[in-house]
């Protein structure tokens, strides 16, 4: 492009730029509508359906979960169920893979699905048991089907999942009837 | 009272107003009264201009990149430019272990200085302007070479060598570009016949750009230079290097610095549209100067106008390599300076006091040799460009004795 015509050439590219409408999304206001498998800073906990069994601190690449219990002399139907005392995730170090949430056995564990948790020291990015007791139930759908079977989006507005509805199965135990069925009434 | 401020209006009346208040024998006092309030107006004023320019660029910018600026700062982010000097001011003023003192800290302050000293012959309007001086586009063109000289300060206080280096790269770009700027002057200089501003203003009956289109392209795109703008911004070079010659200066040096860069765009943009663009006439009904609107609005016009320009060639072109660089300011720019200034020469001794239609004849000469001179270069450069060789050299790895 010889005299200068590749110059005004690309100048009317820029100017038909300059009347399009603008792409930015005004953050604080407006938000990216997230994928409800996004696996977000919040975990999700479920204080009846854990065991206490550490599977996911144990799973855990960066080590940055810990958990200690007490036993609690509370019965489930695969032993005693412990009482968890200490339960901190430290996000700081936390890269999101998702395994211990792949690890849980009993969906007690799931990604959340936010991610505004930046804080001005490192020391607050851990989330206490505490925290996870009181946190909004609100599950990433990330290595759960049965959320995304149900057509659940963490990002629509909509009651939180209670633990009768987190699992793979309704429960894990079958009930009186069933066992009734199977082992006196079917033979 | 034979001074540089005698067309100035507004500088007559105040000097008046304060020589009857003083005693006799104190009218050095008004004089000084008076200089030192159109002094304090003046530089709040390209101040002014220059915080609000920023905010333009960045917003107009955006819209160049289909996003949007700063809009959070104020209503439509109105107030981003003092956010940013607070931010700035708040900023630990830190010095490199290595800094020569003196040099480091007197950088900013020069380079600030030199462009608010071209700010005093600029004239923004009719009796809006600080000074007259007869020889007001000398000084516009020599007095921003002192920032040339602050930069290397900089570069050299600051330690580091590749600040150094930077500012070494700067220096010789900028003292390649002052060349073909000045030159390319040199044809408005001949048609208008003075030196001053304010007669550069009123002998455009046409504005200047129509008689002089190679002198402006020149002068536009050395100028884009002179301030470091893209495509030309090879010493800041924001996106590849760190920042060339203001590495090390951080908090409100750093912010000086800007300044003076948006200072210099400020300023340039002004004397582009004082020289080129009839400055404070209204360019569509010249001959009888009749005016639309006041001549300060006319002259902000214009200003905005070259600002929006330089905003739309920096998001548009890409950064140049140093070689392409230079070469353009020597190999193409500078004839191209000549040449109209020799063409001009030429058609002012035959037309000493043009008529009105002849005005548009030489501007018609012009333009045409403004054309083919455009045509002949490209070809010329596109034909000699210099592509950069890779040389490659085969080293015989000798056998290992095994």
């Amino acid at each position: 492009m010889p005299y200068g015509l590749g110059i005004a050439k690309g100048m009317m590219v820029t100017l038909r730029n300059l009347v399009r409408k603008p792409v930015t999304v005004q953050y604080p206001e407006q938000r990216v509508a997230q994928h409800h498998r996004f696996r977000g800073e919040d975990f999700v906990w479920y204080e009846e359906r854990c065991t206490g069994c550490a599977s996911c601190a144990k799973y855990c690449p960066q080590g940055i979960i810990k958990i200690v219990t007490a036993p609690s002399g509370e019965m489930t139907q695969e032993g005693e169920k412990y009482k968890l005392e200490v339960f901190d995730i430290e996000i700081a170090r936390c890269m999101f893979c998702g395994l211990c949430v792949e690890a849980c056995p009993y969906d007690a564990l799931h990604m959340g699905s936010g991610f505004e948790r930046a804080r001005p020291r490192q020391s607050d990015l851990v989330i206490s048991v505490d925290e996870l007791k009181a946190s909004a139930k609100k599950p990433s759908t990330w290595f759960r089907p049965q959320l995304q079977d149900r057509g659940y989006d963490p990002f629509q507005p909509g009651d939180d999942v209670s633990w009768q509805d987190a699992g793979r199965e309704k429960s894990v135990a079958p009930t009186y009837e069933e066992m009734l069925q199977r082992w006196v009434q079917g033979r | 009272m034979d001074s540089p401020f005698d067309r100035n209006g507004l500088y007559s009346g105040l000097y008046g107003f304060f020589a009857e208040l003083t005693p006799d024998g104190f009218g050095w006092l008004a004089y000084l009264l008076a200089g030192a309030i159109i002094v304090f107006i003046v530089v709040n004023g390209v101040m002014l201009l220059t915080a609000f320019e920023t905010y333009m660029e960045r917003r107009v910018l955006g819209r160049f990149q289909t996003r949007l600026g700063p809009n959070r700062v104020g209503p439509f982010g109105l107030l981003q430019p003092f956010a940013d000097v607070l931010k700035l001011i708040m900023k630990e003023d830190l010095r490199p272990a290595m800094a020569d003192r003196l040099t480091f800290f007197l950088a900013p302050v020069i380079m600030v200085g030199a462009i608010l000293l071209v700010a005093a012959v600029v004239p923004f309007g009719p009796n809006t302007f600080l000074a007259d001086l007869n020889i007001g586009v000398l000084f516009i063109v020599g007095i921003p070479t002192i920032a040339t000289v602050a930069m290397f300060l900089g570069g050299w206080g600051s330690g580091n060598r590749f600040a150094l280096l930077g500012a070494a790269r700067a220096v010789a770009m900028l003292i390649s570009y002052e060349v073909p700027m000045i030159v390319s002057l040199a044809g408005v200089l001949l048609l208008a016949g003075s030196m001053s501003l304010v007669d550069v203003v009123e002998a455009q009956r046409l504005p200047f750009i129509v008689l002089q289109p190679l002198g402006f392209f020149v002068f536009l795109v050395a100028a884009s230079a002179e301030m470091n703008r893209s495509p030309f911004d090879l010493m800041e070079a924001e996106s590849e290097l760190t920042a060339g010659f203001h590495t090390e200066f951080s908090g409100i040096r750093f912010g000086l610095l800007q300044l003076a860069e948006f200072g210099e765009l400020v300023i340039i943009s002004a004397v582009l549209a004082v020289i080129f663009v009839s400055g404070w006439q209204n360019p569509f009904v010249s001959p009888d100067y009749a005016q639309w609107l006041p001549g300060q609005v006319w002259f902000l016009l214009k200003l905005v106008f070259f600002l929006l320009l330089f905003t739309w060639i920096r998001a548009t072109l890409p950064r140049m390599r140093v070689d392409q660089v230079m070469a353009f300011a020597w190999k193409a720019l500078f004839p191209l300076a000549i040449i109209n200034t020799l063409v001009t020469a030429v058609l002012v001794v035959a037309w000493p006091e043009p008529e009105y239609g002849q005005l548009w004849l030489i501007a018609a000469i012009n333009w045409a040799v403004a054309i083919a001179c455009l045509v002949l270069f490209s070809r010329f450069l596109e034909r000699h460009r210099e592509r950069p060789t890779a040389s490659v050299q085969l080293v015989e790895i000798p056998a290992e004795a095994s």
